[in-house]
């Protein structure tokens, strides 16, 4: 099979999972190209700086900076020796039939693959609260990378809530960087948390040094909060109420507000390449289905986050797992993977362990008010999607196409989760029967200019 | 350090100073910003959502969400403000051009 020409090989995303999977095909020979919306490989967790900024990798990723320095190395060695294709800045928009549209700056390409690994990662994981669609709200993951990427805070004074890890470590980070973090408000009570114990004690180092970086939050970070609304003036935010484990009403003034609940899987992509999906219990959310080493039928692979929502580090295992698969599907010599295997058990223990602590706000989003609203992009309302359950049955796609939510710019990114859980509430059932919005291509914006070559 | 607008400059202070325009007005930024980063560092909002009273600042910083895009003069392409770093001279606008089909 080696004597006839390589097979072309597509990785999508350059974060761990990809610059993982990139790695292990070159080391067996092959040429990959590798997509990527970043301009410098790394990803979201090990996203570099642009060019002329100066903190070292130690202040940038903390205990984290030697797995960042090495993936970038590496992948930066493998780009300049020619060993795989870098398409930077550029997106993949559909997926069908062995080919990838790309949106770059000279419009979109079309890029034949005969075997796709899709590493495209995960975003935060949001629910709506009332008010949450004026200026100064941002996803926890903005505010990380308004840092790292910027050296910025997005506020003069933050609030930051949820629930996850994420949420203590960018409280941590922007403690330690100066900013002004007025509360770090976490949905999950302290019950909750000690639930997920057995769990996150299959990594105890991670565990304590989580532990310590909320110790760093001192009196600001409070468990099992309610939040109520986010009050705002003409310039955004202005405040946030919310009530303590207590009960008692509380009111912070804030021009800057980070959310997030854990991550959301995207996709996106895996979806339009025709991967089957299950929903998962403990993650609330639809993911893709695959076999142990990434497999998802069709010549197509996924690894990272978009699938299994380990981080990063369980990220650069599956991206290993995915290209060994895919050099054995091709009748390449694989390498071991049976040590890799055991580590993404451990692993998994400890982000199911994550998933018990920090739960999805299920309660929370169910009893949203009416007038609240869901969807972002185009202000749809509760009350426009539980009268969408009621007119259109409670299944998802009905209810997206009556209510709107799902259909605006980030094509329900972040109100996908939220939607179906207030369907699942109208419709007295649970979130799996109601199922998930369909991706449609493009799944990034793209102008119709950028479809229109002179040949 | 703070600033005239929402952001708060916590490192990379020392860089070069870079010059856009947004409405026609010229304003300062950093070599490396972001556009958002840059319009923020002069202003508390990017845009008015076209569904709501509410104006927006962004909200997940990683092209993503797509709640930052910006018009551009001169009948370019708008662009997003998140990806996008800003350059010397770059011309913004808050609202439509009239030019636009």
């Amino acid at each position: 099979m080696n004597e006839a020409s390589p097979p072309r090989i597509v990785i999508v995303g350059a974060g761990p999972a990809g610059i993982r999977a990139a790695a292990t095909l070159v080391e067996a020979g092959l040429h990959p190209t590798v997509i990527d919306e970043g301009y410098r490989a790394g990803g979201q967790i090990y996203r570099r700086p642009p060019a002329g900024f100066v903190r070292t990798p130690k202040q940038l990723y903390g205990s984290e900076a030697a797995k960042a320095r090495a993936l970038h190395a590496l992948f930066d060695r493998l780009a300049k020796d020619g060993q795989l294709t870098h398409c930077a800045g550029s997106s993949v928009i559909a997926a069908h039939g062995g080919q990838l549209h790309v949106l770059g700056e000279d419009g979109v390409q079309v890029v034949g693959y005969e075997r796709l690994i899709l590493a495209t990662g995960a975003s935060d994981r949001v629910a709506p609260i009332p008010g949450w669609q004026n200026a100064g709200v941002y996803s926890l993951g903005a505010a990380q990378i308004a840092l790292k990427a910027q050296g910025v805070a997005l506020g003069r004074r933050i609030v930051l809530l949820g629930s996850g890890p994420l949420l203590t470590l960018v409280g941590a980070q922007l403690v330690e960087a100066g900013a002004d973090v007025a509360a770090v408000l976490d949905t999950s009570p302290w019950q909750q948390q000690v639930r997920g114990f057995s769990g996150l004690a299959a990594r105890p180092v991670v565990a304590l040094r989580g532990m310590a970086l909320r110790a760093r939050l001192g009196r600001r970070y409070h468990a099992g909060v309610t939040l109520e609304r986010i009050e705002a003036d003409g310039q955004g935010v202005a405040a946030l109420r919310w009530r303590d484990a207590g009960g008692r009403q509380q009111l912070t003034s804030c021009d800057m507000i980070g959310m997030g609940w854990h991550l959301r899987a995207e996709t996106h992509l895996a979806d339009l390449a025709g991967c089957a999906f299950t929903y998962d219990e403990q993650w609330r959310q639809w993911l893709p289905k695959t076999a142990e080493m990434g497999r998802a039928g069709n010549g197509v692979y996924l690894a990272g986050d978009g699938v299994r929502l380990l981080g990063a580090d369980g990220a650069e295992i599956a991206g290993r797992l995915a290209a060994a698969a895919c050099l054995a599907d091709i009748g390449y010599q694989a390498p071991s993977i049976s040590a890799d295997l055991r580590k993404l058990v451990r692993l998994e223990r400890f982000a199911r362990g994550l998933a018990r602590a920090f739960p999805w706000p299920a309660a929370m989003v169910r009893a949203l008010p009416d007038e609240a609203i869901v969807c972002r992009c185009e202000n749809v309302t509760a009350a426009a999607v539980r009268e969408g359950t009621d007119f259109g049955s409670g299944e998802a796609n009905r209810v997206k196409s009556l209510s709107r939510a799902g259909m605006g710019r980030c094509q329900g990114r972040y109100c996908q989760l939220a939607a179906v859980e207030l369907v699942a509430a109208q419709a007295g059932c649970m979130p799996e029967a109601v199922g998930r919005f369909r991706a449609q291509a493009p799944v990034r914006p793209a102008p119709i200019g950028a479809f229109l070559r002179e040949d | 350090m703070s600033t005239a607008g929402r952001i708060v400059r916590l490192a990379e202070r020392d860089r070069v100073q870079v010059h856009f325009f947004l409405d026609g007005e010229m304003r300062h930024a950093l070599a490396g910003d972001t556009v958002l980063t840059a319009m923020l560092a002069s202003g508390h909002t990017l845009r008015q959502s076209e569904f709501g009273p509410e104006p927006r600042a962004g909200f997940c910083l990683m092209g993503a969400c797509q709640d930052c895009w910006i018009w551009q003069e001169e009948e370019k392409p708008r662009l997003r403000a998140c990806t996008t770093l800003v350059a010397e001279g770059l011309r913004l606008r808050t609202t439509l051009p009239e030019s636009w089909p």
